[in-house]
């Protein structure tokens, strides 16, 4: 069975025809070339696929995309301002966070979603006052960035990268 | 084989959509349900989205508790002002499941629905009671780290996966459903069944039953609560061992206790016998040590997880020893 759907992916409005069981990666990946999401794991483990949907990061291979007709992707590819990276991209080239680069779009939309998440006041597990602000401590950061996997080990950079982020 | 896809109006609409198919099941964040699909252990045939539903909101009750909607995210019931303020140990599972992306997709009511991640029920091309009733249990003699030490049965010993059902569970949370006959309320605790004879049956909801929102009563003043999880890594892993415990502390005895255990059962354990030897006596450690131990009393280790038993112990003990001191 087929569905029609609409996404804002990356500020371009795309309508597609898609199988219902199409995950919204595939949908991304396949149906409109958008190969910013990778395919990691595909099974919701390593977090390569993360974007944020109507700005709230999510993976996308989780989930089938007729269920998100008329939502605003982000990639990673969406994220600079014409030629001027986002801040949070530049953080992680100032910063080495990346060694082959390929969990790297995930990382990145993750991170842009620590950095919300904590300016909103929103706790994480680590955090001691669940009613008080949040200070993104290392330990906050390796909390929050734990749903998105590296095998090249850059871990140590992608937290100095969300630090620097956060400023 | 013929597949459908369908989104619901409203609650009444989901469920009239969903009656009469077996092969049917209600979608809402996916990220158990799509994940069991593409593994090959689920494929309903007819699939009724719920997740645009009406469900999405948080309420502050009359009484002073809350209403939960179904289709609420994770992620935002964790973030709820009046969750963190009034009910820290919910706030605090929701936290330490899954990771900050798959909280954002995921629901109330299919939190409370996600099925165990036993290995081998997880394995297709191993026997298991629960994906294929009468196949036999491949965890009994086998890999059983994760598995119950309370409650299980010779034909199954998963153990239910939630964190926040555990919190729900000490909460005395009721859960509203709507089925084809009409509404109905489960008692948090009573919605989970033990394995028994039909490890296939996970819960006692029907599939075309759907959950529509959560209440939570409201806490009298002076009780405090706490989340204690223990797992293999220090993030994003399901519990070994989890305690969700409920205190209220006046003049030094017990005067309300409510626990419930993670990880050790196939469902969400609450602890009665525990919470009987604390009601009314002193609040202090060796109290502690013999109500859980009352508890766990009834504990049947399989071979590769006695450790739970001292585990469940430990962390019991001492969430119970931090909440009575900060009554004082």
């Amino acid at each position: 069975m087929d569905g029609e759907i609409e996404l804002r992916v990356d500020g371009r409005r795309r309508r597609l025809r898609v199988d219902t069981r199409t995950t919204l990666l595939d949908a991304l990946r396949d149906g409109i070339g958008a190969n910013a999401p990778k395919k990691g794991c595909d099974h919701g483990q390593c977090g390569a696929c993360t974007v944020l949907l109507d700005g709230r990061r999510a993976i996308t291979c989780l989930t089938f995309a007729v269920a998100h007709d008329g939502t605003e992707v982000t990639t990673a590819e969406g994220l600079a301002d014409g030629e001027r990276l986002h801040p949070v991209q530049e953080a992680f080239l100032e910063r080495d966070a990346l060694q082959c680069g390929f969990c790297t779009p995930g990382q990145v939309c993750s991170a842009i979603g620590v950095l919300d998440e904590a300016a909103a006041g929103h706790p994480s597990v680590v955090t001691e006052d669940l009613t008080g602000p949040v200070e993104l401590t290392d330990d906050e950061i390796r909390e929050r960035m734990s749903g998105n996997l590296c095998r090249c080990g850059a871990y140590v950079a992608i937290v100095d990268a969300v630090r620097d982020g956060a400023r | 084989m013929p597949f459908d896809y369908r989104r619901a109006p409203d609650p009444e609409g989901a469920v009239a959509a969903a009656t009469g198919w077996p092969g049917v099941a209600f979608l809402a964040g996916g990220t158990n349900l799509v994940d069991h699909m593409k593994l090959g252990l689920a494929a309903p045939d007819v699939l009724v989205d719920i997740s645009r539903l009406p469900l999405d909101t948080v309420a502050e009750l009359p009484d002073g508790g809350l209403r939960i909607g179904a289709t609420v995210r994770n992620a935002d019931l964790a973030a709820h002002p009046v969750v963190r303020r009034d009910y820290p140990v919910l706030a605090r599972a929701l936290l330490s499941g899954a990771s900050g992306q798959i909280r954002n997709l995921a629901t109330t009511g299919g939190n409370l629905l996600q099925r165990t991640r036993c290995v081998y029920f997880q394995d297709l091309t191993t026997p298991c009671n629960k994906r294929e009733p009468g196949t036999g249990c491949s965890a009994i003699g086998g890999y059983t780290r994760h598995h119950a030490i309370l409650g299980a049965s010779a034909h199954c010993v998963a153990t239910h996966p939630s964190d926040m059902a555990v919190a729900m569970a000490a909460l005395d949370a009721q859960v509203a459903v709507l089925g084809p006959a009409g509404r109905r309320v489960v008692p948090l605790v009573e919605l989970h069944r033990l394995p028994g004879e039909e490890p296939h049956r996970d819960t006692v909801l029907s599939p075309s039953d759907l959950i529509t929102s959560v209440d939570l009563p409201p806490l009298p003043p002076g009780t405090r609560s706490q989340y204690r999880k223990v797992r293999d890594r220090a993030s994003f892993a399901f519990a070994l061992v989890s305690v969700a415990a409920v205190l209220r502390v006046e003049d030094g005895v017990v005067r309300d206790a409510r626990i419930a255990l993670g990880g050790v059962a196939h469902k969400p354990w609450r602890a009665r016998r525990a919470e009987d030897v604390l009601l009314g006596s002193p609040a202090d450690e060796e109290v502690f040590r013999r109500a859980i131990d009352a508890e766990l009393a009834g504990a049947a280790p399989l071979e590769g997880n006695g450790f739970k038993v001292p585990l469940t112990r430990n962390l019991a003990v001492s969430a119970l020893r931090e909440l009575s001191r900060e009554e004082r």
